[in-house]
This record gives C-alpha cells, structure tokens and sequence, in this order.
C-alpha cells in the first residue's frame, strides 16, 4: 500500500526550463526509489504556448498520471491562472510572490508566495530552481538529493553556476522550512533507486538490444528522441544513424540495409509512415524483415504535432497496396517498449516481413520509472532462416559456397511453413534477384518470363502462410480483474495503466465491479483468445483514443464481438481515470453508449 | 550473451574453388525482354563486360533498380540483384551499400525513375557522395507506360500526354550532377558500346558516387530521339581534349546541345571521400556491419542503464 501519492504540476512558456525542471525532480524522486510517470503537454493555444508539465510519483506503482495535481508550480501568471481554480485541498501552489497574483482558490488549498528577488537575486531564471528547494521541502525530501542532481545538470556550465543554483535551490528550500506547512506525510526513501527514461529512449535502447546496426529516420515529433538516442551512440554501438532526405527515402535504406543481412530500424510519426507505406509493402514482398515505429500523433494530415492520438491503426492494418503478412503491435509502456522491440526482431526474422510498432506521443515522449534490472539487455536474438558468407553470421567460418549461380538455392523456396532460406548478397552459389514484381521462386520476375496465374497464386499463398504458427509465438492478452464482473473495459496499446487504475478506482470508490482486457499484440489477432474472453462479457466498454473507434472496428471485424459501450477521447490530451470512471458510470446508468470525457484545461 | 541462432546447419564440406570468370558468368538464364533494338541491350553487354574485365566476383555484386523497361536489367543479371520501387534504386542502394560496404553496388534506371519520382534521393546521393555507380538509361520518354513525356523530354516534344508538345525544359542531368556533388559524371550512347564498357570501368572504380547517363534510345516510343539522331550528333570528349578537373569546362561541356552533344567523361574529382570512408563505424576492423555479431557487450549495457539514474 502506497503511503504517498502525489503529482507535481510545472506550468509556464516555452524556454523558462520547465522540461529540466521536470527531469531535475524526476530524478530525485527516481534516486530515492520513488515510482513515477512524467509528461509534458504541449498547449499552443495562446501566443507564446503553454506547457504544462506533470509528474506523479509514489512509493507504489504508477500507471498513469492521475487526477490531480498537490503541487503547482506556475512560472507565468497565464499558468498560474489556468490551474489555481482545479486545485483541491491540501494543495499547495509555489510562485512568485514578487511578480505573480493568485485569484481566488478552493478552502485548503496553500498558497505559498516566494520572494523570489530576495532568493535569486540577478538569476531571473532561477526561481524554478528555487521553487524546487521549496517543493522537495514540503515532502519532507532533505536538499541535498537536489544539490546533487543540480551539480550534474549544470556541470558542464562550470563550478560557479553550479554553486549558484545549489545556493538558490537551498536558500528555497529554507525560506518554504520557515514560512510554509509541509505535507502530513513524508515522502519515503525506498532501499532501491529507480532509472528513468522516456519512451523514445526506450525503443532505440531496444533496438540496441537487439543488435540494430542500422537506423535512419526524418525528424518528426513525436518520434525524434529515438533517432536523437540513436545518434548519440552511434559510435559507442556500432549503429550506422542516418538522418534521410525523406521518410520515403527511410524505409528504402532501412529495406536495403536489411537486405543486406542487417537488422534494421526506423521510426516516424502519421504522416512520415504514410510516406513509407508503398515501401513496407516492399519489405512484404522481396520478405526483408524490418522494424518500424509509428508513434502516433493526433492527425490528419499535420494535425496536432504536440498532441496524442491512438489514430493510425487502419493506417498500419492497411499500409501499402495488395495482401502481405505484418506484424503489428502496440505497447503499452515505457518499459513494454524496450522489450517487445527485440521480441518484435526475432518474429520478424522468423517470418522474413515487416514489423510495426504503434506506439503514441503519451509514452514514447512521455517519462516513467523502470527498475534499472528490468532493463535486461541480454535478451535473446534469433534470426531465423538466414545464410551468411560465413554460414550464420556468428563466427561460423563455413562457406557454403558451390559456385557463383548454385541452381540449387532458391531464394522464395515454395516450403510448406512458406518461410525460404534467405541467404543475403555476398554469398557465393546463392545469386538471385529480389524483385517487387511478383516472382517465381527461384526470383524470376514472371512478368518476365511469362504471366502464369498458377505461380502467382502459388506465390501469394507461400507469403500468406508465414504467419500461421506466429499466433503461438506471442503472448495472448489476459482479462484482468474478477471474471464475472459487471462491465469489462478493454483498451490497446498505451491506455493500459489508466484503464487498470479506473477499475480499481471503481471498485474502491463507486462499488461498480470491472475487469480489464488490454490488447497488445494486433497482427497477427488472437481472436479465438480474444472471443472466449469476451464471450461471457457482461457489458463490453471500448476505452480509446481517437474519434472513430478504429479498435472497436477491428475488434468486430476479427471477432464478430460488437462492444456495448465506447469511451473516446480525441482532444490531444490523454485518458485520466476519472474520464473513464465517470464515463463508466453515465454508461451504467443508460444515459449514453459512447461517452467522450472533456479534458479540464482551462481556456 | 545468449544467442539462440537458428540456422540451418553448416554445410560440412569444404567450399570448392570458384570456377574462373568468362563473359557470360555475368549472364542470367534470362533472356532480355525489351523491344528489338532496344538502346538496354548495350548497357547489358557494356556493364557485363566492364565487370568482366575489372574481375569482379558476381556475388560481390549488387545490382539494384528501381522500376521501368530499363529497370528490368537486373533480371538479366548473374550477380545479387534487386528490383525495388519507381524511383528507389537510390535510397535502397544507400542502405545496402551502408550494410555491406564491401559489396559492389551499382544502381540502374531510366530518367523518368531517376530523375523525376526519385529526384529527391538523386539529389541526396549525390551530396553525401555514396560510393555508387548509377547508371541512367536515358531515352527522353515514359517506355514501359507506352510513351509519356519525360523529365528529359525535349521542349516541344510530342509524346501521349503532351499532344501539342510539352512546354516545360527538361533536366539535364549533367550540370545537375556536377554541381549537385556528384564526384564521376559521365555520359554514354549505347551505339558506343566498347566507349560506354570504359566509362563503365572508370564509374566502377571510382570511390564516390558515379552518374553514368545514357543516351539509350526507345525504338518504340521514342521517334525523336533514335540511333540516327545520335550517331549523327555524339561527339568523344576524350577526342577533344577535355579536362575533366575543370569545373567550369565540365559545366560548359554538359550544356552542350545541338548539332554536336559531347558524350564520355565530364567531370571527376577523387579528393573528397565517400560517405563510407566518414563513418567509424565502418573502420573499427571489423568488417561489414551485416556479418557482425549482434547484441551488447555487459559494459556496454551497464553504460547505458547507468545514464538513466
């Protein structure tokens, strides 16, 4: 049982450091064994933008970024304006005194102005540091955690700026000892520390662990922090990073150097995917195994850059003309992203086709804490049917060679699992040509030799048959929670920790029973899993992020099972469990089948 | 580190010697499918013979094209070959050359493919002056779409979709090439086979990216630009004493147009390196980055857990 619970909220414009504000606390919670998730939101809704940063922390597990905010940290009066009015009880708002006038708030909630001139001195842009002293000191953190999470963020700026941010974050710290109420209970220090990392990082650190030798990407947010890891330590890895002329141009070089025998990676968002998609058919047809990352945001088109989107599923379900097998997944953490990446290579290996990933801008740029031994880098790496100069890129010295054109190898062998051994160029006696016209299977395009309907079908079925025994490869999905309940809420991808805390706040709050079925895995669909679990559902409530039920749609079209409720959420920001919970109940009382909760954000 | 490999297992026997190169080692069981008299058919023979002559092992080879009549040519090749999508030859070239870096890459295609729906990578490649040889088979006109205007298309030039003559200029590739960045730019004609075998060997062991436009002519659709248009026009620049180290002459030579249209070697430059030779990750002894050995080392993995705490 968690005996702390708390949310730091950081507001203010673009550039007053709100983003390294949040890392500096985030840290600190994460040292001190805290669980946590962070993110940051974007708000470009009036001149010179919002964002507003929120960070929970607990010493029990965190899933999500909850309902509320304990304390605020406005750094502009817009910020301040915005949030005051949602505070509770016992919250407490750290400001400016000097520079910011609080409006009216709710009984209980602690206003704790700071003199800032007086604390900062000429540093004008060190009052968050200062709030931070104050904050850590009303959780009953000691400051020095804070030094020496400062040193480290201002060491490259040199020993004097650091001294001056460690004075102003302790002069903080002592004004809120003397002038502010502390939190009833203190936040406690766990035995073991917490990493932290973003969702981003995550993914291109699953792509290390899966031997990723290859990686290019065009920047588009929310996506970019992979490619960012990636360039970084390129060099440290052995990773060939490059940045492409275009996302087209992306998956074409990751195609080629996977072709080549690499593993090989890309990730974009919406539209640089809509771009790639003729050539992930490629992928599909020559059978070159690549891995793609969709982290979605809210589209059409440009959309909201800065906003998350659960809306590009019948995008990947559909990406590229004609029929080819694909792996399609959606992790639901942090954490789940860095490993279903290594996972996602070996059945794509396995299977010689392309894997997707949908992730969205929630977790790939959001923050969360993992234990750093979950962060198992010694994950294992199958390639499957594969055939090296060196017999199987391992050290193997055996050349299987027997002359420049062996008639023998076929590179699309008609095998019964459909999968051919795919040797990779630079391998004697395996010539062939890999074609995207449709080719018999020695590789002969048989348009030119002749068009033959008994080869094409032949071929279209060898693909179509790869996937068949992938089912039993990947874990089905499990219905959490009392199998008789009332309703069951069923979610995909990045939903899963709000969705598993609104049952639990349903349960302990409303008395309403509720299980949890959360997909991860989409193509290839466990629908004869998915079916009997459902089967007995009571009330069916699809939880989503976008506008059409787009996994609502391909439940039903996989199963036949039609939901009896929908909880659809397409404003940019994400869930939070009183959404859902609220939703569940206006559902269970008949006023409604489809709710869409109102993020409160204040215009 | 566990590595489950699944492979086939190693062949026992020891590999036997390869057999020595002839000609037609570089000749697929294919036979050619374009139109008789097709301008490919020399570019076929020409690449064949180039390889031939500078002994390169047909599996060190990697021939990749994007789409279109003259993208078909890998087909009708005995070497790696990869027939990928309109316009991509590039792109996809990059990635291969980038994973294998030992391979012998040659992209091949024609203007629509190169110079039009994959202009954007033609430009990029250049630029980072990727060691390829690109080859371009030039005949002015949509071949294999039944003969559509091109992006080399005269102005003026009558094709299915320009019925009153197309009204915009044409690129030329030339001039392109040579201020885009491009480190070899050549021009042949595939009436001048045994020319087109030397700029071909010269594209070849060049180390950086190496444009080779063809004037490959449609016997079909294209009823402008033919043998006869060319064979009376193609003038050797090798034959005039061009230097191609100079830039402006290289330029000036590649705007030529007219009652003489020079062909052969415009420019070359050998003092930038390839994007290969830029990159550590290629030079740390240990070879191609598709043979290597996958997964992290436990300090490596240490380091980077340690950067999230």
């Amino acid at each position: 049982m968690a005996t702390v619970d708390f949310a730091v909220g950081i507001g203010g414009e673009n550039g007053q450091g709100i983003a390294s504000t949040g890392d500096i606390l985030a840290r600190i919670f994460a040292r001190r064994g805290l669980h946590l998730v962070a993110y940051n939101a974007y708000q470009s809704i009036i001149r010179g933008g919002h964002t507003f940063l929120t960070l929970r922390a607990s010493d029990g597990p965190v899933r999500n970024l909850g309902d509320k905010v304990d304390v605020l940290i406005p750094l502009n009066q817009d910020s301040l304006d915005r949030h005051l009015r949602l505070l509770r009880a016992g919250a407490r708002v750290v400001f400016d005194g000097d520079k910011l006038k609080p409006g009216a708030v709710a009984d209980g909630v602690q206003l704790c102005p700071m003199p800032m001139k007086q604390l900062c001195g000429a540093n004008k842009l060190a009052a968050n540091t200062a709030a931070l002293g104050a904050t850590l000191q009303m959780l009953g953190i000691e400051s020095e955690p804070l030094e020496t999470v400062i040193a480290r963020q201002f060491k490259k700026k040199g020993a004097a700026v650091v001294n001056e941010n460690v004075g102003i974050a302790r002069a903080g710290y002592e004004y809120a000892a003397q002038h502010f109420q502390s939190f009833p209970v203190k936040t406690p220090k766990l035995p073991k520390p917490q990493a932290i990392i973003t969702g981003n990082q995550a993914t291109a650190m699953g792509g290390a662990a899966a031997g990723v030798k290859f990686y290019a990407a065009y920047p588009m947010s929310p996506s970019t922090g992979v490619l960012m890891w990636m360039a970084n330590h390129a060099r440290q890895l052995g990773i060939m990073v490059r940045q492409v002329e275009d996302e087209i141009g992306v998956m074409n070089m990751v195609i080629g150097a996977a072709h080549t025998g690499c593993r090989a990676m890309c990730a974009t968002s919406g539209g640089g995917f809509a771009l790639m998609s003729e050539a992930v058919g490629m992928a599909g047809m020559i059978e070159t195994p690549i891995v793609c990352v969709d982290v979605q945001r809210a589209g059409p088109a440009t959309g909201v850059p800065t906003k998350t989107e659960q809306g590009d599923l019948w995008q990947l379900l559909g990406a590229g003309q004609g029929d080819y097998p694909r792996i399609l997944v959606a992790p639901a953490s942090q954490l789940d992203l860095f490993r279903t990446i290594p996972e996602l290579f070996n059945l794509c290996d396995r299977y010689q086709c392309p894997g997707l990933v949908l992730a969205d801008l929630l977790i790939s740029e959001g923050t969360a804490s993992v234990d750093p031994a979950d962060l198992d880098f010694n994950v294992p790496i199958e390639r499957g049917q594969i055939i090296f100069p060196n017999g199987n890129g391992n050290g193997d010295a055996t050349n299987p060679a027997s002359g420049y054109n062996d008639d023998a190898y076929w590179r699309y062998a008609n095998t019964e699992s459909g999968i051919s051994p795919r040797a990779v160029p630079g391998v004697p006696g395996h010539i062939h040509i890999a074609a995207t016209d449709e080719h018999d299977e020695d590789g002969t395009l048989i348009s030119d030799e002749f068009t033959n309907p008994a080869k094409r079908r032949k071929m279209v079925e060898k693909r179509g048959r790869k996937l068949q025994t992938a089912l039993s490869r990947i874990a089905p999905p499990q219905l959490v929670g009392p199998p008789n309940a009332g309703v069951t809420l069923v979610g995909w991808g990045s939903t899963e920790g709000v969705i598993r805390e609104a049952v639990e706040k349903l349960a302990g709050e409303e008395g309403i029973v509720a299980n949890h079925l959360q997909v991860k895995w989409l193509a290839p669909f466990h629908a004869e899993e998915v079916t009997r679990l459902l089967s007995h559902a009571h009330r069916i409530i699809i939880v989503e992020n976008n506008y059409s039920g787009q996994f609502a749609r391909y439940l039903r079209s996989e199963t036949g099972l039609a939901a009896h409720g929908f909880i659809r959420k397409y404003d940019g920001e994400p869930f939070m469990p009183h959404h859902i919970v609220a939703a569940v109940k206006e559902q269970l009382a008949g006023q409604t089948t489809l709710s869409v909760p109102v993020h409160e954000v204040v215009a | 580190m566990s590595t489950a490999i699944e492979n086939p297992p190693p062949t026992e026997t020891p590999a036997p010697a390869l057999a020595a190169l002839t000609k037609d080692t570089y000749k697929s069981k294919i036979h050619p499918d374009w139109c008789p008299g097709c301008g490919d058919f020399s570019v076929l023979a020409a690449l064949q013979t180039a390889l031939f002559e500078l002994g390169l092992p047909p599996h060190q080879v990697l021939v990749i094209s994007g789409i279109g009549c003259s993208s078909n040519l890998p087909g009708f090749m005995n070497t790696y070959g990869m027939h990928t999508l309109h316009g991509r030859s590039l792109a996809v070239g990059t990635g291969a050359k980038l994973g294998n870096h030992e391979l012998k890459v040659i992209c091949t295609g024609g203007d629509g493919d190169g110079y039009g729906i994959g202009g954007n990578h033609f430009m990029h490649v250049m630029r980072r002056n990727v060691d390829l040889t690109y080859i371009v088979m030039d005949n002015q006109i949509y071949g294999l779409t039944t003969g559509q205007v091109s992006p080399t298309s005269r102005k003026g030039m009558v094709t299915k979709t320009t019925p009153q003559g197309s009204v915009e200029n044409p690129i030329n590739p030339i001039p392109l090439a040579i201020v885009g960045g491009a480190t070899y730019v050549a021009r042949a004609f595939s009436g001048k086979q045994k020319h087109m075998v030397e700029i071909l060997k010269g594209a070849l062991q060049h180390r950086g990216f190496a444009l080779v436009d063809v004037f490959s002519p449609c016997v079909t659709y294209n009823k402008e630009n033919t043998y006869p248009f060319f064979n009376q026009r193609v003038k050797l620049l090798e034959e005039t004493g061009h230097d191609p180290a100079d830039f402006h002459k290289a330029l000036d030579a590649g705007y030529q147009w007219g009652d003489e249209i020079p062909v052969g070697l415009f420019w070359r430059r050998t003092d930038l390196p390839a994007l290969e030779d830029l990159e550590p990750v290629l030079h740390d002894g240990q070879g191609p980055l598709a043979f290597r050995k996958l997964g992290l080392s436990p300090e490596q993995a240490q380091a980077l857990v340690r950067e999230l705490l």
